[in-house]
């Protein structure tokens, strides 16, 4: 009788303990890894059972139905750019004009090519421009934006709330009217025909701030606290922490900067043609007339494809955030 | 301290450039730090300076190229000023002409208030539900739907295009075609050369385009919820979808709840570019008129800057007005 009950407390500790080294092992995989990069096959179907918490798959057909009603609506006008492109010329004109293309083509994208070839200055030259100027304000703007959306955001510093006031304003302003005092400013910073008059404004949009620093506000504290007490700087709590708990907000800047960038023509503050950017050169190409509308749709159809191509790459890198995992 | 700081002059060689300046610096500091301690103020502001210096960057660049021209412009409002020669000041002058002497800026009052009151909450309240529809979606699946629905404000020109096409006025204009085919008019309507018809279709292309920034934001504030927030609601009695929304989801995202109202002000109150493409510059009995358009009418056309400017304060006080009110509400959600 007493062999038997040792045994049986044997086994139940043989099994606690077999439990226990396995959930050690699982936790020990998950805090192993950096929150931001969680990608292991186990976590992923982890996370899809929670989600099932308050679901009713009767619920998820019908808003998945109404979705792509909608979107279906909404994604009419890249239906378009994307079938125009590929109409002869004669289609281009057709009135009313086919939603979708009926004969495919490629002419439009060999014309654009003619054109291009032809080009007083290279053609590489205003791509390279656009990317030049495309990286480095993306990347400056998110940086110098974030670095200072960081303190406006957890610290109470004296002046902090004047700034704070002010950068919110001065979203509402109208553009129209700042324009003229701009360019001034450009002409007496001496930066007028340089690619700095288009990077530096956008690095110094309030936008990309005010969403920094709103979504900063949800980091929890106690996380810089104790990483302060770790003896970490400032800039290295901002590096290391904060940054990555915010990495929604990042993507959705980089989105909406790359975009801007990626458009912008800089038509009023650069002159020399060595320095004009990709959009300017394409859409001067396109508007000589009537017989360039299918080039014109041609370039439309490449102008739009990076920020789509952009937009899905880091979209798809926003998943959900894990701030407050490491605080039990 | 002091100790300390004679440690490391001994260390340079006080013979090269560099460990001079090292030296000079360390001096400068001292004195701040001296300067600090008389009020507590500074010295806050002495014991933060890391965090002053990170900042400083942006607060530059910001200060030149945002704070400068609307400073610039605000005082421009109270001249005349044509461009070519220096601003002269009126005064009141141009307030006085905006509110007394133009029918036409009352007419754009009135109807950027109608876009603004409709287009504003109702695009506000939509971005929100796609995003938070579309949430839950594996993440490509998400990433491509984000993508058809913020569509009308990656395309551009484009997506005017299509609503141009939509509401022309002949037979073929597909509203009309559509119209004529189900037999409800027999003639077509000639959408947006009628001043009755404009300021609808305007707020339909609008609430459409309102899927922007705003929508792309929110997105972002959903992903910065912690999961756990939800599970520990599911353990505390919170039984659905919409119990689960109001107490925890939106009181999770209030800043960037808050963020996404002002550029929702900020983006209904500018309302421009659709009337313009639309139904014309200046449309039909100003029917489509916009305060925008109003400003882009002197700036542009007229080169009345000092008058444009006049505008765009006016535009500027009504936004942050809107913005004070708009906050109480937001303080209130999940209350």
């Amino acid at each position: 009788m007493a062999k038997k009950d040792v045994d049986l407390n044997d086994k139940i500790k043989k099994r606690e303990e077999k439990k226990r080294r396995r959930n050690e092992r699982k936790s020990k995989a998950i805090d192993s890894r950096p929150f931001a990069e969680i990608s292991s096959l186990k976590i992923i179907v982890k996370s899809r059972r929670r989600k099932r918490i308050n679901r009713s798959r009767f619920g998820d057909i019908i808003l998945f139905i109404i979705l792509c009603f909608a979107g279906l609506i909404s994604a009419l006008p890249l239906i378009l750019i994307v079938s125009n492109a590929f109409k002869p010329l004669d289609e281009i004109f057709l009135y009313p004009p086919n939603l979708i293309v009926r004969n495919p083509t490629l002419n439009n994208f060999r014309d654009l090519g003619v054109v291009l070839a032809t080009s007083l200055v290279p053609f590489s030259r205003y791509f390279f421009n656009t990317v030049f100027v495309t990286i480095l304000g993306t990347v400056g703007h998110l940086f110098v934006a974030s670095m200072c959306a960081y303190p406006l955001a957890k610290y109470k510093l004296p002046g902090n709330k004047v700034i704070l006031g002010t950068i919110t304003y001065s979203l509402m302003f109208p553009a129209a009217v700042t324009a003229i005092p701009h360019f001034l400013i450009l002409t007496w910073l001496g930066l007028i025909n340089t690619h700095w008059s288009i990077i530096l404004p956008v690095i110094s949009s309030s936008l990309g701030l005010y969403l920094m620093r709103q979504s900063m506000v949800s980091v929890p504290t106690s996380l810089l606290e104790s990483a302060k007490l770790d003896g970490a700087s400032e800039f290295t709590i901002y590096r290391k922490i904060v940054m990555p708990l915010v990495k929604p907000a990042s993507i959705t800047l980089i989105i909406l900067n790359f975009r801007s960038l990626w458009e912008a023509q800089g038509s009023v503050t650069i002159f020399s043609e060595q320095k004009k950017m990709l959009s300017y050169a394409l859409t001067q190409i396109a508007t000589a007339g009537p017989a360039r509308q299918g080039t014109l749709a041609a370039v439309s159809l490449i102008m739009i494809t990076v920020p789509i191509i952009m937009f899905i790459v880091s979209q798809s890198h926003m998943i959900d955030t894990m701030a407050h995992s490491g605080m039990k | 301290m002091e100790n300390k700081h004679q440690q490391n002059t001994n260390a340079i060689p006080a013979s090269s450039k560099k460990g001079k300046l090292k030296q000079k610096l360390e001096e400068l500091s001292v004195k701040i730090d001296r300067w600090s301690r008389k009020k507590p103020f500074r010295r806050k502001m002495y014991l933060n300076r890391s965090l002053y210096l990170m900042m400083l960057p942006y607060l530059v660049l910001f200060i030149l190229f945002t704070v400068t021209p609307v400073l610039m412009s605000f005082s421009l409002g109270f001249t005349y000023y044509n461009i070519l020669e220096t601003p002269k000041w009126v005064g009141w002058q141009n307030y006085l002409d905006l509110f007394l002497n133009d029918p036409i800026f009352i007419i754009a009052v009135k109807n950027t208030l109608i876009i603004a009151l409709i287009t504003g909450p109702i695009g506000y309240i939509l971005s929100f539900i796609v995003a938070w529809l579309i949430n839950e979606l594996p993440r490509y699946l998400r990433s491509i739907i984000t993508l058809v629905f913020y569509a009308p404000s990656i395309a551009g020109a484009a997506a005017l295009t299509i609503w141009a096409l939509i509401f022309s006025s002949d037979i073929y204009g597909y509203a009309n075609a559509y119209l004529i085919d189900w037999g409800i008019i027999t003639e077509p309507i000639t959408w947006l050369q009628d001043a009755d018809y404009i300021l609808p279709i305007v707020i339909i292309v609008q609430l459409w385009m309102s899927l922007g920034v705003n929508f792309l934001a929110m997105i972002a504030g959903l992903k910065g919820i912690n999961r756990e927030y939800y599970e520990a609601g599911a353990v505390d009695g919170i039984r659905n979808r919409w119990q689960e929304l109001w107490y925890i989801t939106l009181p999770n995202m209030k800043s960037i709840l808050l963020f996404s109202a002002v550029i929702q002000i900020a983006g209904s109150l500018n309302v421009g570019a659709v009337t313009t493409t639309l139904a014309g510059f200046p449309s039909v009995q100003y029917a489509g008129h916009t305060i925008v358009n109003h400003l882009q009418d002197y700036g542009h056309i007229r080169f009345d800057m000092g008058y444009a400017s006049a505008i765009a304060t006016i535009l500027f006080l009504s936004a942050i007005l809107l913005n004070k009110l708009i906050r109480k509400i937001i303080r209130k959600v999940g209350t």
